[in-house]
């Protein structure tokens, strides 16, 4: 008999939520089973209505929920990824980074950009779950990069919003260097007395957890997020320990003190306006 | 280094290898890195069988560990224990030392021997603990100017609940923070395998020197083939494409140095293994000592900040990946 196999696989893990359980209605919140409209959904923050459920939010959605309206000024763009070291593994890179360029419209998992929030300026840097899994090679850390000089050099603080299941296998090593990379970069932005927000949204794990992510000096996420170095499947197989229910989840974290807050989505924005306006009076 | 050097250096490169990795990208590293590069491209590509012989002596049961080193290039070695706040990690040792008539901090991973301290040592993966413990360390070395060696031997930062719960990403993420403040010489070792953010935890230094058959990795070739390949069967597949031996390592310019090994393996003779070490540490540290502690610190952040391969200015991104 075969052994059985264990998925963690990204392209998996970034179908829609909606997509669990086959024959279920696709517009079913995973959370409470209720129906919901589309655009009802987005007019609610993609917060289900009925139970609260959080699903996950693109990029550049949000931007539009965080940022007042016409002030986002996105910022290196052009940024694509190599593949220096001709990867493949069922397919070849290239063709993985091609596919997530068309599905997405985004050139890596990362947008980064000038923007105000309740009319404090600030820099933004969003990352998109949805392009490979949102992880983090050389093109995202160096977005992360240009987005902390970008705060440095307008003296504004750095909002960054995560969703990542760690580097990008597919660069190997490089992968790896971004997380020092992006540790540097931030370093630079403390020297230069600018506020850094982490908003970690489901998922933040691995990599980028342990780098730029874990250094916000306030780090708030959203009910239900996974916040963990390595989760909950692997900790499982591993170790064989039983997990507690709440494993790896915001809840859990804030618990342990890992976290500032847990905000619902709808009190994110006026939070990182107080926030923004805290850090512009300290300096 | 002047400019005109570098580009000169960089031509070259490029020339000799129509690697995707030179196109249109910032290099990393300064002019004796690139010159390694160089040296180390003209040599040719590892074979399959070559990286997959360093995996395995990256991972040899008899391979010298941390104390192996310690004990045979170290004097007056006193540990210390605790990360002052919780507990005591034995995954990850720390001690002061004297190396060569100066006073050194030690941070290193230490797998076990036999299957009792191999239990102790967790398999030489530490809880947050454990990198909280090599911060405390690092406080001390600044205090006193001592450079500070770490040595890299490690599967990975340990993932289980309770490190999970003391806060292994948010550790790791700290530990390399603090590196990237100190204003003094940082030398790490990968004398064995030099897995993920359990590496790189305490990996965020000056100058890296990695032993020929060691690894360096994103992650361990298992954890890639059973995520990729949905098989962790296809190991050997993964470490393939990771590339994560030595030579790669220095090519994409993420090491200093390739430290040789006794024929065969460091496991053959672990006393001319830790000769050819210390002899590269020694000659590290020299250099190094005469650098200000503020230099020290800009090049490393500008050295971290370089590294990474991508374009800037494609102009038709969506067909891009297809060429």
């Amino acid at each position: 008999m075969a052994e059985p196999r264990i998925d963690v696989s990204i392209e998996h893990k970034h179908r829609p939520d909606n997509s669990d359980g086959a024959g279920k209605h696709p517009n079913t919140c995973p959370s409470c089973g209720s129906h919901y409209r589309n655009d009802e959904l987005e007019a609610n923050l993609r917060v289900c209505p009925q139970c609260g459920h959080h699903f996950r939010v693109r990029a550049r959605e949000r931007i539009a929920q965080l940022a007042d309206a016409g002030t986002f000024q996105e910022e290196a763009v052009e940024l694509r990824s190599e593949d220096p070291l001709a990867f493949f593994d069922l397919r070849p890179y290239t063709e993985r980074l091609a596919e997530a360029e068309v599905s997405t419209g985004l050139g890596d998992a990362m947008v980064i950009g000038s923007a105000a929030i309740e009319n404090e300026a600030c820099e933004l840097a969003v990352m998109d779950f949805a392009f490979m899994g949102g992880s983090m090679g050389s093109v995202v850390g160096e977005k992360l990069t240009r987005a902390a000089d970008s705060a440095i050099e307008r003296k504004v603080p750095l909002v960054a919003v995560t969703a990542s299941g760690g580097a990008r296998m597919q660069e190997g090593i490089l992968s790896l260097m971004q997380l020092p990379k992006t540790v540097c970069a931030i370093e630079d932005l403390r020297d230069a007395r600018c506020g850094f927000v982490t908003v970690m949204s489901h998922p933040t794990t691995a990599g980028v957890l342990a780098s730029f992510a874990s250094l916000g000096d306030i780090i708030v996420s959203e009910p239900g997020a996974l916040l963990a170095f390595t989760g909950p499947r692997v900790v499982q197989q591993t170790t064989r320990e039983k997990l507690p229910d709440d494993f790896g989840l915001a809840e859990s974290n804030l618990r342990f003190g890992h976290l500032d807050a847990i905000l619902p989505r709808s009190e994110l924005k006026p939070f990182l306006g107080r926030a923004l306006r805290l850090f512009r009076n300290g300096r | 280094m002047a400019a005109d050097d570098e580009r000169h250096l960089r031509e070259r490169l490029t020339k000799l290898r129509g690697l995707p990795l030179l196109r249109g990208t910032r290099l990393s590293g300064d002019a004796k890195r690139l010159e390694q590069q160089l040296e180390r491209i003209e040599e040719p590509e590892p074979s399959d069988q070559e990286i997959w012989r360093s995996v395995d002596l990256a991972r040899h049961s008899e391979r010298p560990y941390t104390l192996d080193y310690v004990e045979r290039l170290f004097e007056d070695y006193v540990e210390l224990h605790g990360d002052r706040a919780r507990a005591e990690d034995p995954a990850l040792v720390t001690g002061l030392a004297s190396f060569r008539d100066r006073t050194i901090a030690l941070i290193g991973q230490q797998k076990g021997r036999d299957i009792n301290e191999r239990t102790r040592r967790n398999f030489g993966m530490a809880h947050p603990e454990g990198y909280r413990k090599g911060m405390r360390l690092m406080e001390v070395a600044q205090r006193h100017g001592f450079p500070i060696v770490t040595f890299l031997d490690s599967p990975g930062a340990y993932p289980g609940v309770a490190a999970e719960q003391h806060g292994q990403g948010g550790a790791i993420a700290r530990s390399q923070a603090l590196m990237a403040r100190l204003t003094i010489p940082l030398v790490s070792c990968i004398i064995g395998e030099g897995n993920s953010g359990g590496a790189i935890a305490i990996g965020l230094v000056d100058r890296v020197l990695m032993q020929e058959h060691a690894i360096y990795s994103v992650i361990s070739p298992e954890g890639c083939a059973a995520i990729l390949w949905r098989d962790d069967a296809e190991k050997v597949k993964a470490a393939l494409a990771l590339k994560p031996d030595a030579a790669h390592c220095l090519e994409l310019g993420v090491i200093d140095e390739i430290v040789s090994e006794p024929k065969g393996g460091a496991h053959l003779n672990p006393d001319e293994a830790a000769r050819l070490l210390g002899d590269a540490l020694g000659r590290t540290l020299d250099q190094l000592s005469s650098v200000p502690g503020a230099e020290l610190r800009e090049q490393r952040r500008e050295r971290y900040r370089r590294i990474g391969i991508y374009t800037a200015g494609a102009t038709e991104p969506a067909l891009r990946g297809g060429s």
